[in-house]
């Protein structure tokens, strides 16, 4: 894997007329892990969107060496589609073997159901499988565990702390406790616009 | 290249019949039939059809490329498709002069070859038939390219799918005006540079369509 890295540096994100925090920054060498933690609408998704490159910060800078995956609530998998051949589509464009990691994560029976019939965990575990075969060093996880069972929590905390001892990145943002050694927290309120008077 | 090639087989999977963006039989009947209503509404009047019945097929070809508008960019856009190519370095432009190619594909030969029908519904003679198939072959790909952008531009939009119709029709007036008057122009021999007038503009839709729709892309995205 590719040396990774990602730093910020006195980022600030404004949605509309409302300034949602700023002056953040912080720095991930390869192997480290950030959890971003904080209520809803206070920016979680916006600062893991402006880190996948997706947006753009109001101010302040980015640093990003190493591809880039994201897994948000959207799995972009086609709807009418079996699993097999909506993984496999992307499969072919990362240029991976295809179902390598649908055992693993569980969804190897579900290969000729089409994605609208799952479930929402299931769409998440296909979503993952998705995200694994990408094989991008720096993982950006926005609510890995909303719709998750039990099982599968343990199973993703589990291929993310692989991820980052294979010396991977991993940001995350949860409202859920995600278990994680080693991990540092950015709590956004500390960033928050009114917080520093603006 | 290859990731291209991959999402071009994807839309054209998805847009072709038995695809799940409407298909291409939806636009096809709703072209033959205008062109079986407008025989029963004007009456059997033969030379009368026979000198608008070109002009017609035209008229119907403009509106059945509405149709599949809101299925063209909108869904992949919710779904989160757009981010996942942009992620991986796959440019909005380069997806969308795909689409625009798999969207002509899916639409443009089907209806020439529903034209053959519709010219006999609408009692046109052989050598107008021609200038209708060839306008249609110039014209067809803007048509493509102006639905594919305005697909792009509403896509983030709630009531994309009808202000979409509104805004393809201003657009495709060149298209008509060049490709229809070939018709008129036929007779006195003119009729090559109505077609010819009719590709030129195709072309500047085509070269702009791309760059507009990847721009509409990236701004709703903020």
């Amino acid at each position: 894997m590719q040396e990774a890295q990602l730093s910020a540096d006195n980022l600030a994100c404004r949605k509309g007329d409302r300034l949602l925090f700023a002056r953040l920054s912080f720095a991930l060498r390869p192997g480290e892990a950030l959890q971003v933690a904080g209520t809803n609408g206070i920016g979680k998704s916006s600062l893991l969107r402006i880190l996948a490159g997706l947006a753009r910060p109001f101010e302040g800078t980015l640093e990003r060496t190493g591809a880039v995956a994201l897994l948000d609530e959207r799995p972009a998998l086609d709807e009418h589609r079996p699993l097999r051949q909506a993984l496999a589509f992307w499969c072919r464009i990362d240029g991976c073997a295809p179902d390598t990691h649908t055992a693993l994560l569980g969804i190897d029976g579900l290969a000729e159901v089409p994605v609208r019939y799952l479930s929402t965990g299931q769409r998440k575990r296909a979503a993952f499988a998705r995200l694994i075969d990408q094989k991008a060093p720096i993982w950006l996880l926005d609510e890995p565990l909303n719709g998750l069972d039990a099982d599968a929590v343990e199973l993703v905390e589990e291929l993310t702390r692989d991820h980052c001892a294979n010396g991977g990145i991993a940001v995350i943002a949860s409202h859920q406790p995600f278990r994680l050694d080693g991990t540092r927290v950015l709590a956004l309120k500390d960033f928050a616009a009114d917080e520093i008077g603006e | 290249m290859s990731a291209l090639l991959q999402i071009l087989r994807r839309d054209l999977a998805m847009l072709l019949h038995g695809g799940r963006r409407g298909g291409t039989l939806l636009p096809v009947l709703f072209f033959l039939s205008v062109a079986m209503l407008y025989p029963f509404a004007v009456g059997p009047d033969g030379p009368l059809l026979a000198r608008t019945g070109g002009g017609v097929i035209w008229v119907a070809a403009l509106l059945a490329a509405i149709l599949p508008l809101d299925r063209l960019v909108a869904p992949d856009v919710e779904q989160g498709f757009f981010d996942q190519w942009a992620l991986r370095g796959i440019s909005e432009e380069a997806v969308i002069a795909m689409r625009v190619l798999a969207h002509w594909l899916s639409f443009g030969p089907p209806l020439m070859l529903a034209t053959v029908p519709a010219a006999a519904l609408v009692g046109i003679d052989g050598a107008a038939l021609r200038t209708v198939e060839l306008g249609l072959l110039a014209g067809t790909p803007g048509l493509a390219a102006i639905g594919v952008t305005i697909a792009a531009l509403t896509a983030g939009l709630r009531s994309g799918a009808a202000l979409s119709g509104l805004l393809l029709i201003p657009l495709a007036v060149p298209l008509l005006v060049f490709g229809a008057g070939a018709l008129s122009q036929m007779h006195s021999g003119a009729g090559q540079s109505g077609l010819a007038l009719t590709a030129a503009f195709s072309l500047v839709l085509l070269a702009i369509a791309p760059f507009a729709g990847g721009a509409a892309l990236r701004a709703a995205r903020e």
